[in-house]
């Protein structure tokens, strides 16, 4: 008996009428947790009823205690009828588990139902005695940490990163089963949450043992996701990196190498690092990168192997000239283990694979789900890598064991690993993984960044960093290597084109690169970033079965290829010769097949400066032609200097070439004379001979092309004031404010017209994502200066002629001054304070971390009524669309009688701004199911939908609040799922969000934020 | 009902939409609610959401923000939405601090209940002193249609005063103050409804054509110096109603003023003890001294009167019929008007066999202050 977990039911509040008469309502409360239950008193006729409980008491198995939730129902006494449930509360207590994390949950929970959504609150209290028996938590797996943040935790450091865990159970989904012929609604949808409440413990509890036994404590960027099968079942599955963290003391402090903020002086940069070859870069003919096939139809593999299951289609495989049709398994010969490394061009190279190979050898899949690292972490970056393949849900032979699932994503990642080792790489980071279902088709996707890891935070007892780091001593300047291409340049997996890197002279470089990561802090780019879109939509026909899958399989390479031309072209388009964040997300309909591309486009000055864009005609060509080309290219080169322009792009040349080269070698000026060419690309004057050699270009043979290349200049910039990016900040941004706003937006599109062509088809859903995004700017535009990130897009076909695109980002504001005495005060930017505040962020605050967390809780839970904190308040005014002094004396002359809400931020982000994250407080992972046969009255979906969504957040606010938190950090929601028919006045919506709940502080301050000082900013107002 | 009035009319507002846009659904919704405070003006004063998107049109934030009619709409649907779903919990505002659905900041919840009980003071002057019942509702569209407000916002209007009037009549302790502190109000929209309250609950008759010309504005300072003097709760500070009802046995008290114009010595003494006062001292004094009694018994008179609910429910029409009229009539100067009250009411101080002299100055000091508000153009 290894816990106890003790509840007591305080009070409710705002309970609906349930008595019509009398106007009023006798609550009690059921108190569940595994097969015990309590039941309170009855509070007779009040809305407000006041429990006061005992302390109920559960003595249970702390592998229970990781599955199951609490649940607590609150109902209405009926004397003669049936009791009649108001709602119900289910309260994770897996935070409660870990030492390191919240001690008691208290506070005011949502009272939901499923039909009705929210209807009043009720406040409860809970803590856990745990019995000190260690042994016994190894059969559990209490007091592993789970983080949804895809880095290293603020005010963790980390010892040592053991690698990629996975999970899956399956299990028959409750809507599907027998007896929901004959239950309500109601209880239908509180089985189904019920059980992936249970589902998603144990599989926590599943991966913690995982990584208990591989000797971490903790599981980051963990990515937990449903796949709502059907008939065949309810899976849940997760993936994360296992590591070993240790919580920041004053004393350790492991880092303190200072490194050269890239971004503060490109100049300098070039001054560090001299060329020493003479080497004149090469330009192959051929544009193409490493993650673009040259030839791809020549070179993609299309046939689908049958029988089912189909996975013959890896057809997105970045590395796409090796990759062949069978299943590779088995790594290809020359790639194998070690393989590569004799082939490589350094000894030091050689050396570092060595000790990397080793580590990462003995793990099946050396995946990262990390999206950016601790300094140095990182060596080298080879590219994307991706695979997709297509199931039949229909043909598991046992749908309810998770073998034959098991067996396909084993599949994928067998092949993404094969992938990352024909670039020379020995690892993936920035790994994901995700599904598309539509009927009993599945398509399976997984994709990362191929790379080269620095083996010292892999190998056992290096806790020390410090001291290793001269051991492996980078051949290159942090702010390029990962650059650096990782494959052998005499035996590169692709064509692609390589120069030496623009910074060091000393390694070679690709001339664009694609990541699924983010932007590692300490590289050095020029000007900002902004989010790049790839959208595409193919129609394909109604099919069934195998006939359905391999017309799948065979259109997946063609989206791949067309996707990742847009991308490209849209990325020299801006001037820019990298992507981050890239994610690439194809949704299946029954009759067409949706794929949208999301990165963060950068210039980075290692790499080369992009050529422009050139458009080329049909061979004969006859003079209209001509003119229309001519017009088209001059629209483009227009476009590009605009973005130049725009995103403040000045790559180092042209200021090498201001402040005048030291030292002018002949490749120098070489370059210089590229610059000068590039600059007369300004002016529209395209030295076409020069152009040939590396602009990319693009061929008018048909219609198609024109309506490419249309559709290529139609994305407008967003408006003056905003920057938008995918990833977690924005590059060249580094001066945030504090005011910040997540938000969550949704838009279903309904196909009228039923003879759609797929240009037409592009032209609506490039027109949903350029009106969202639009719209975003209208409705935030009193945050100006403002960027959007994190902007997170998901595309669904939930019906036939339904497009559903919902989008989650948080608007951040940031000061128009960069001023220069800001940087040098503070050399560390956003960015880069990331990676110092968790290596070396002395955490005077805690001496005892419970004793610090009531303390922490209470200062809270207060009313801050009068806590007008200065540099807070000023910036709270500032915000305020209000004419100041009405503001002020309206905030005065009144007190809000207990309003004890705690104000609880949340951000998709992994920190928030102006502020240092104390505490994580555990893991949110929340599936609320809402279902309504009123749709008319609710006002409509958007009226449906719009409720849900805000009782969502409201609800994980409160869950937040209650763990003594205020505020969610890379917060996300996985799925959306709506179902509509507006002919029965029906709707359904499933809705599953994570994140984790921290404590954060004022970077001033000691104290957490005070509620009243921390929204404000985000309210628009016409009156600005 | 009315809620449910108002959500049809959303609705069809929202169909329409779908069918220009083939846009099956469109939301946004932020961790902190936004709120544009033009919108919510828009939405209060009963525009649909197609209407509102012209006035925002017109008003030029298109241009402003490089956005396009779609984008407005679609802005304009979302915010009508979120204002619906709080309307709820306007109603009881306390909700509002400690609900959790909507994350909105203190002085924004402040503004946002200010603005939704805020009225328009040509529909206040329509219902002021009538009934709050279903009768009266009955005639909104009447009014709606008189005074250029929609119906809609005349609904809410009307619900307000109701709601308020419901929640303060079951309370004990000073009116203003339930006021404030039920529905969070400003300290001068908080008096504002207890004027209302209070002229509902005695139904002082406003409409009649004589009393067009005096402003809501007058009227709440009139009932404020009413509720703060005559009713039970200038006496007593813990009964029920104390702020509604007038005293009772202060009105019955006011019977014994009458001895003013019922004993001529008196009346004689007082007339020339104001005039001795008053000689020299202004335009109008032969004026002032030929109308003396008249005024005098019509002011009395009111007094004596008070005891019957049809003449508390006339007093103003009285005060200007029987005072102030007269007066204008001869051309006062407001600084007459102010010093013959000064005057009339001091003196009587000075009558020896005049008892009565804390029920006079409880009248009187009402009685000039409401005057002295009223008497304007």
């Amino acid at each position: 008996m290894p816990g106890k977990l003790k509840a007591k039911i305080v009070a409710g509040r705002h309970l609906p009428v349930m008595d019509r008469a009398s106007d009023l309502t006798d609550a009690f409360v059921e108190v569940k947790f595994g097969n015990t239950t309590f039941k309170t008193d009855v509070c007779p006729k009040s809305l407000n009823p006041q429990w006061n409980s005992e302390w109920f008491k559960f003595e249970v198995d702390d592998e229970d205690l990781q599955d199951e939730p609490l649940q607590i129902t609150v109902l209405d006494h009926d004397t003669y009828s049936a009791n009649d449930a108001i709602g119900k509360v289910y309260i994770d207590i897996d935070p409660l588990l870990c030492s390191e994390a919240a001690s008691v949950i208290s506070g005011w929970f949502p009272i939901y139902d499923t039909i009705h959504g929210i209807r009043g609150e009720i406040n409860v209290l809970v803590k856990v005695e745990l019995f000190n028996d260690l042994n016994r938590f190894r059969q559990s797996s209490c007091g592993v940490k789970f983080f949804c943040t895809t880095s290293i935790p603020r005010c963790y450091r980390v010892a040592m990163v053991h690698g990629f865990v996975e999970e899956l159970v399956v299990n028959e989904d409750p809507e599907y089963q027998w007896i929901d012929r004959i239950r309500t609604p109601r209880a239908s949808n509180e089985a189904r949450q019920r059980l992936i409440s249970l589902m998603s413990g144990e599989l926590q509890r599943k991966i913690g043992l995982k990584v208990l036994e591989m000797g971490g404590n903790a599981v980051v960027g963990y990515l937990q996701c449903f796949d709502l099968e059907g008939e065949s079942g309810l899976v849940v599955r997760a993936i994360g990196t296992a590591c070993t963290l240790d919580k920041l003391s004053s004393g350790s402090a492991p880092n303190t190498t200072t490194h050269v903020h890239p971004n503060t002086a490109p100049a300098s940069n070039a001054c560090n690092s001299p060329s020493k070859d003479g080497k004149e870069p090469v330009f192959g003919e051929d544009v193409l990168s490493f993650s673009g096939p040259p030839t791809p139809f020549r070179a993609l593999p299309t046939s689908s192997s049958s029988p089912p299951p189909f996975s013959p289609s890896k057809p997105c495989s970045r590395q796409s000239s090796s990759s062949d049709t069978d299943l590779s398994l088995t790594p290809k010969t020359g790639m194998g283990s070690g393989g590569s490394a004799g082939k490589e061009a350094g000894p030091l190279k050689t050396l570092l694979r060595q000790q990397t190979q080793t580590a990462l050898e003995q793990r099946e899949f050396p995946f990262f789900t990390l999206t950016s690292f601790p300094l140095g972490f990182l060596v080298h970056v080879g590219g994307v890598v991706s695979a997709r393949s297509v199931k039949l849900l229909d043909r598991i032979h046992n749908p309810d064991e998770p073998e034959t699932r098991d067996a396909w994503w084993e599949e994928i990642r067998q092949e993404i690993k094969s992938h990352a080792k024909a670039l020379g790489c020995h690892a993936v980071v920035g790994y994901s993984e995700s599904t598309s279902i539509c009927e009993e088709v599945c398509i399976l996707s997984a994709s990362g960044t191929a790379s080269i890891l620095n083996p010292r935070y892999m190998r056992e007892g290096c806790l020390d960093i410090g001291n290793t780091d001269h051991r492996f001593e980078e051949p290159s300047p942090p702010s390029c290597g990962f650059c650096h291409i990782p494959y052998d340049e005499l035996n590169m997996p692709f064509p692609a084109q390589l120069t030496y890197c623009h910074h060091c002279r000393r390694q070679k470089v690709p001339d664009v690169l694609f990541t699924t990561i983010d932007m590692p802090s300490e590289a050095a780019v020029s000007g900002k970033g902004c989010l790049i879109q790839a959208r595409l939509c193919r129609l394909k026909k109604k099919a069934q079965g195998e006939v359905n899958a391999t017309v799948i399989s065979n259109l997946l390479p063609f989206m791949e290829y067309e996707l990742h031309t847009q991308l490209m072209n849209k990325l020299k388009l801006r001037n820019m010769n990298a992507l981050f964040g890239l994610q690439i997300q194809i949704s299946v309909g029954e009759n067409m097949l949706l794929g949208l591309a999301s990165a963060t486009g950068v210039y980075l000055t290692a790499l080369p400066a992009p050529g422009g864009i050139q458009i080329a005609g049909k061979t004969p060509i006859d003079l209209s032609n001509e003119h229309h080309i001519l017009t088209i290219q001059k629209r483009i080169n227009d476009t590009i200097a605009k973005n130049r322009e725009l995103y403040q792009i000045n790559p180092p040349e042209l200021t090498e070439e201001v402040v005048g080269s030291p030292i002018p070698e002949p490749r120098q000026r070489s370059r210089l004379f590229r610059s000068h060419s590039e600059s007369s690309d300004e002016l529209s004057e395209l030295d076409l001979s020069h152009g040939k050699k590396d602009a990319f270009v693009l061929e008018i043979d048909d219609t198609d092309a024109v309506e490419d290349i249309h559709s290529l200049l139609t994305d407008a910039p967003p408006p003056s004031g905003f920057y938008s990016c995918n990833t977690e900040i924005m590059p060249g941004i580094y001066n945030w404010t504090s005011a910040v706003q997540m938000f969550t937006s949704v838009r279903v599109f309904r196909l009228s017209n039923v003879n759609l062509t797929n240009q037409g088809l592009n032209k609506i859903f490039t027109d949903l994502c350029e009106n969202l995004l639009k719209s975003f700017y209208f409705k935030l535009r009193s945050m100006i200066p403002c960027c959007l990130c994190h902007l997170n897009f998901t595309v669904a076909v939930p019906e036939d002629e339904l497009i559903q695109v919902a989008v989650t980002a948080v608007a951040m504001t940031f000061d128009k001054d960069q001023t220069q005495e800001r940087t040098a005060d503070k050399p560390v930017t956003k960015g880069c304070s990331e990676t110092e505040e968790q290596l070396q962020f002395p955490l005077e605050l805690f001496a005892d971390s419970s004793s610090t967390n009531t303390q922490t809780s209470s200062k809270i839970s207060g009313v801050p009524e009068s806590t007008g904190v200065s540099p807070r308040a000023s910036s709270l005014d500032r915000c305020s669309p209000l004419p100041e002094g009405r503001s002020r004396s309206l905030r005065s002359n009144r007190s809000f009688g207990g309003g004890s809400v705690t104000v609880v931020k949340m951000t998709p982000l992994s920190f928030l701004p102006g502020t240092r994250i104390i505490k994580y407080l555990g893991i949110i992972n929340m599936f609320f199911i809402r279902e309504t046969t009123s749709l008319r009255e609710e006002g409509g979906v958007s009226g449906f939908l719009h409720s849900f969504i805000a009782e969502v957040f409201a609800m994980v606010r409160a869950h937040v609040a209650a763990l003594g938190g205020n505020a969610v950090v890379s917060y996300s929601m996985k799925e959306c799922m709506l179902m509509e028919n507006p002919h029965k006045n029906q709707a359904q919506c499933l809705i599953n969000v994570s994140g984790d709940a921290v404590i954060c502080v004022l970077e001033t301050d000691q104290e957490p934020m005070s509620s009243t000082t921390s929204i404000g900013q985000t309210c628009t107002s016409g009156a600005t | 009902m009315t809620s449910h009035n108002r959500n049809l009319v959303l609705k069809g507002g929202w169909d329409k939409v779908v069918n220009e846009m083939a846009m099956e659904l469109d939301v946004f919704v932020g961790n902190t609610t936004i709120m544009d405070e033009e919108v919510y003006q828009l939405w209060l004063d009963g525009y649909t959401v197609n209407d509102a998107v012209k006035v925002r049109m017109e008003g030029g934030v298109l241009e402003e923000c490089e956005a396009s009619a779609d984008v407005l709409l679609s802005d304009t649907m979302d915010q009508y939405r979120t204002f619906q779903m709080c309307e709820r919990l306007l109603h009881s505002p306390a909700k509002l601090a400690n609900q959790l659905l909507f994350q909105i900041p203190p002085h924004r919840q402040a503004v946002l209940i200010e603005r939704y009980y805020t009225f328009d003071d040509a529909f206040v002057r329509e219902v002021l002193g009538k009934k709050l019942s279903k009768g009266t509702k009955k005639d909104l569209d009447d009014i709606s249609a008189k005074t250029a407000v929609t119906l809609k916002s005349c609904r809410r209007q009307f619900d307000n005063f109701k709601r308020v009037f419901k929640v303060v009549e079951e309370l004990k302790g000073p009116l203003v103050e339930n006021i404030r502190q039920h529905f969070l109000l400003s300290d001068k929209l908080a008096r504002d409804y207890a004027a209302i309250v209070f002229f509902a609950n005695n139904r002082f008759e406003t409409g009649k054509r004589k009393l067009q010309y005096i402003t809501f504005q007058d009227f709440a300072f009139c009932a404020g110096q009413l509720i703060n003097n005559w009713t039970v709760g200038a006496v007593d500070n813990m009964v029920e109603d104390m702020d509604v009802d007038l005293d009772k046995e202060f009105l019955q008290e006011l019977k014994e003023l009458k001895v003013l114009i019922t004993d001529k010595d008196l009346l004689d003494q007082h007339k020339s003890l104001v005039c001795t006062a008053l000689r020299g001292k202004t335009k109008a004094f032969n004026e002032m001294e030929a109308n003396f009694k008249n005024l005098s018994r019509g002011l009395v008179n009111i007094a004596a009167k008070l005891t019957n609910t049809k003449d508390v429910r006339d007093f103003f029409i009285d005060l200007v019929e029987k005072f102030i009229e007269p007066c204008r009539s001869d051309r006062w100067t407001a600084a007459d008007m102010r010093l013959y009250l000064t005057h009339y009411t001091n003196s009587a101080h000075i009558l020896d066999t005049f008892k009565h002299q804390v029920v006079w100055d409880r009248y009187m000091g009402v009685v000039k202050s409401c005057i002295f508000k009223m008497y304007h153009d």
